[in-house]
């Protein structure tokens, strides 16, 4: 189905306008000096790579985030949100990648919170709201009781009732983050359905999807953002899928990645047709000892689970894992740790880190048993461990009593590095080590990566980094829909292969899928 | 563009019957169980003791009932949010003596009374509903604190004295020893603040807001709800409801220290959790609360007419505490398990 639009120079005044807008969190500077402007009746494509920006770009659309610089302009005018509510009163409707619904609420309120149609004295109508989640419903073509709680719905339902929520706006500016994610093609189609028809009577769309396809499909325009920057905004009519891709991704590789070349050793981790229903399907591959091996894919790939089903925070349903050659228990971290693996995870501040403990106490952590005599930590040893390791990985420190929160962030992810190191493990996993770092400590973290296999050390980096990943890795496995989709040795590995893989999109040169 | 999930039907199906799970059908009539629970252990000390359930022991329940299942109903709405006030105990007596202060030798009417009670509560809560919404300190230290704040404060006050029942006015006494059509004043009065907070909660838009923001705070966030300006709210609710409780106790003991009500706050919490309201929020209603309330306050009665020592009670509440929670584990996981199932058929 064609969706063209008017030429640029010949559209309307915008709807909705960012000019020049820069946003930084901390020492990252999300987005800079971003102009991007929605019309009436048309459907607006947001295409970049991870960590572009598009997600900052869309809060502040929706007045989750307040611009650093630059204007937000509506009909022409410039506005302020003070938070989402003022965005959704000036018509502005979001579907975020990650549902954000009440469990405990039934799909009805979660639709209508706050704004469920009343009755005399400003009491709720309950019976409108539950025909008019009905009728929601039925436009959407699903099958689902108004008066079911969310609890237990499954993503792409979850993600259905948040459509109907951005529908029951009757928004002006519908703003949907990967809203297909999760939906099956006949879903996808009755959205986009829903989406043509909420264009024609003058609804302005942004559009967001790694499925390229869907973004010529759907969309007339499109602005690329590359590194919180503007690359492009044109028309779509007369590019490729490959010409968009290039926009997203091209930029030359620095001395960031001080990769040294290795020999492989033995196989350190053996991974066996691993599943998790509904999560990953059928995973097999293997890390050899002095290799790095990177996990690449989208969000929502399954890359971070497999890492966990891996070191057993997650017990996987089928399959089998081995350290060594001797087979894993499943399910058990302790049983990880002693097989000697070793897991950074993606959110230090979450799941990493104590924070408020001082950096000996973290580095300390893991080795509580070691360090113990007779079940008491020996604060000496815990103290010459921590020197020892903060030494190794220059970690940059006033005192070791510190706590963790005051370090930048490259230091902390040091510190989590340490903890880990510190269990002497064969296999260390890393899930996205340098996000969020500043360049300098991203380099010292690859090179420690880098030496770390250069000495026998097996590592799975997952990361959504691309020319990390390429960068560091001595093989590429990628991920789409939790899928293993294809396995690419270092020479034959390009930006271009590796996101056709993760897009579930065909590639020309034919490698296995 | 083929998609690795399974494939699953989205035309709509024809209505499915509806089958709902025992878990789910426990999940909804939470109430009901504690309610039947309330009606056994009324039906079998009556059986044992008949006196139990004339004039004077229905009166007596009711009193002793009315001022608890005020103060869960001002917990539960905090409870809802997915916060806590354990000062409300201390409120309690702090409004008490206050009350009894200012109406002591003088013949104030009780309306002014109930104003001060409701007035004192107010600012209390709301004390620790800012330092919990906009200062945003954890709510079990921010009450607790505020607990031995208050309670400081009324000891100071009160440096040992009590107050007396003769010197407060009889229209004040009456107010708690008083009864139209044979009920006494009390529980009428906790009849109404509860039946009107679970209207409120059900049918208004700001009620069904409390439940959004225990459910999940950060949802709600995103909803465009003010969430601190509705926490605070809850709170200054049942701070107003506790120092309401106060001068109610004031009218029905008419001697009182100042701190009448110490330790309440734990039976307090107690009943709301026993009545169905989850401690994680999102999930409960007043309804199940004040049910709580008034089965925590008969097993107390009903031991004395059973003969059983006194002392079991803390034991069977912390039994009964645990059995709902326990319950509630069990049948959100098992509901949430059938809930999966029934779009997948």
């Amino acid at each position: 189905m064609s969706t063209t639009a008017p030429a640029a120079d010949g559209r309307a005044a915008p709807v909705l306008a960012l000019e020049g807008v820069s946003k930084s969190f901390g020492t990252v500077r999300a987005l800079r000096e971003v102009s991007l402007s929605l019309h009436a009746g048309q459907a607006h494509a947001l295409a970049g790579e991870n960590g572009a920006g598009k997600s900052t770009l869309i809060k502040i659309l929706a007045g989750v985030h307040a611009p650093d610089a630059g204007t937000l302009t509506l009909d022409g005018t410039p506005v302020t949100f003070s938070g989402p509510a003022d965005a959704r009163d000036a018509g502005i409707a979001v579907i975020y990648q990650e549902p954000t619904l009440f469990a405990d609420l039934s799909i009805a309120e979660n639709i209508f919170m706050g704004r469920q149609p009343r009755r005399s004295l400003g009491r709720i109508d309950h019976t409108a709201v539950r025909s008019a989640t009905a009728a929601l419903m039925e436009r959407l073509g699903v099958d689902l009781d108004p008066g079911r709680v969310a609890r237990g719905l499954s993503i792409a339902d979850q993600q259905l009732v948040e459509i109907a929520k951005a529908l029951s706006f009757d928004a002006r500016v519908l703003i949907m983050d990967e809203p297909t994610a999760a939906l099956t093609g006949s879903e996808t189609e009755r959205l986009f359905s829903v989406v043509d028809a909420l264009r024609a009577e003058g609804t302005a769309v942004l559009f967001i999807s790694h499925r390229l396809g869907e973004i010529f499909r759907l969309c007339g325009h499109v602005t690329t953002l590359r590194d919180g920057q503007l690359v492009a905004t044109e028309p779509l009519d007369g590019l490729t899928e490959d010409d968009l891709v290039r926009r997203m991704v091209g930029r030359d590789l620095d001395e960031l990645y001080p990769k040294q070349p290795t020999r492989p050793g033995e196989p350190a981790l053996t991974v066996r047709r691993l599943t998790r229903e509904g999560v990953f399907h059928d995973v097999s591959f293997e890390v050899r000892s002095g290799e790095i091996v990177a996990l690449a894919g989208l969000v929502g790939a399954g890359r971070s689970e497999v890492a966990q089903a891996v070191f057993g925070i997650d017990r996987p349903d089928a399959g089998e894992i081995r350290v060594g050659g001797a087979p894993l228990r499943p399910g058990s971290p302790t049983a990880a740790v002693r097989a000697g693996l070793a897991l950074v995870p993606e959110d230090r501040r979450q799941c990493g880190l104590v924070m408020a403990a001082s950096i000996e106490r973290n580095i300390g952590l893991t080795g509580l048993g070691k360090l113990g005599r007779a079940g008491l930590v020996r604060r000496a040893g815990e103290r010459a461990r921590a020197s020892d390791w903060a030494l190794k990985l220059r970690l940059k420190y006033d005192r070791l009593t510190d706590p963790v929160g005051l370090l930048s962030g490259g230091n902390q992810q040091k510190v989590v590095l340490a903890k880990w190191l510190a269990t002497e493990p064969t296999v260390l996993v890393v899930d996205e080590p340098t996000r969020g770092i500043d360049v300098g400590t991203k380099a010292e973290v690859h090179r420690l990566l880098s030496t770390l296999a250069a000495d026998g050390l097996a590592v799975l980096m997952i990361s959504s980094d691309l020319p990390e990943v390429l960068g560091m890795a001595d093989r590429v496995l990628v991920m789409h829909e939790g899928r293993l989709t294809a396995e690419i040795p270092r020479d034959e590995a390009d930006e271009e292969r590796v996101l056709a893989a993760a897009t579930g999109r065909p590639h020309t040169a034919g490698e296995a899928a | 563009m083929s998609t690795t999930l399974p494939p699953r039907t989205t035309a709509p199906a024809p209505p499915a019957p509806e089958r709902r799970s025992a878990a789910e059908l426990v999940l909804r009539v939470r109430e009901f169980v504690i309610g039947a629970a309330l009606a056994v252990l009324i039906l079998v000390t009556w059986l044992v003791n008949h006196s139990f359930l004339d004039d004077q022991g229905v009166k007596d329940l009711l009193l002793n009932a009315a001022i608890l299942v005020l103060l869960a109903t001002g917990q539960s709405v905090v409870v809802l949010t997915r916060n806590i006030d354990l000062s409300v105990g201390s409120v309690v007596g702090l409004s008490a003596f206050a009350c009894g202060s200012f109406v002591s030798g003088t013949d104030h009417g009780p309306a002014l009374v109930l104003l001060l009670g409701i007035a004192l509560g107010t600012c209390c809560g709301l004390i620790s509903g800012a330092l919990v919404s906009f200062g945003k300190v954890p709510a079990l230290v921010v009450t607790l604190g505020m607990l031995y704040v208050i309670q400081g404060v009324g000891h100071a006050w009160a440096h040992g004295d009590q107050i007396n029942a003769s010197d407060v006015p009889d229209s004040v006494l009456t107010l708690g020893s008083g009864s139209v059509l044979g009920i006494p004043y009390l529980p009428l009065i906790s009849a109404l603040v509860l039946a009107a907070t679970g209207y409120f909660l059900r049918t208004y838009r700001s009620g069904r807001q409390l439940y959004a923001i225990g459910s999940s705070p950060e949802a709600a966030r995103l909803a465009g709800i003010p969430v601190r300006r509705r926490t605070l709210a809850a709170y200054a609710f049942s701070g107003a409801v506790a120092g309401f409780a106060g001068a109610l106790w004031l009218a029905r003991f008419g001697t009182v220290v100042a701190d009448a009500a110490n330790g309440w706050e734990l039976t307090v919490v107690s009943a709301v959790v026993v009545g169905g309201v989850a401690i994680t929020g999102g999930v409960g209603t007043v309804w199940g609360a004040a049910l709580g309330a008034m089965l925590l306050t008969t097993i107390g009665s009903a031991l004395v007419v059973l003969k059983v020592s006194a002392f079991w009670e803390q034991a069977i509440t912390g039994a009964l505490l645990l059995a709902a929670i326990a319950t509630d584990r069990v049948v959100r996981t098992r509901s949430t398990r059938a809930l999966r199932k029934r779009r997948r058929d």
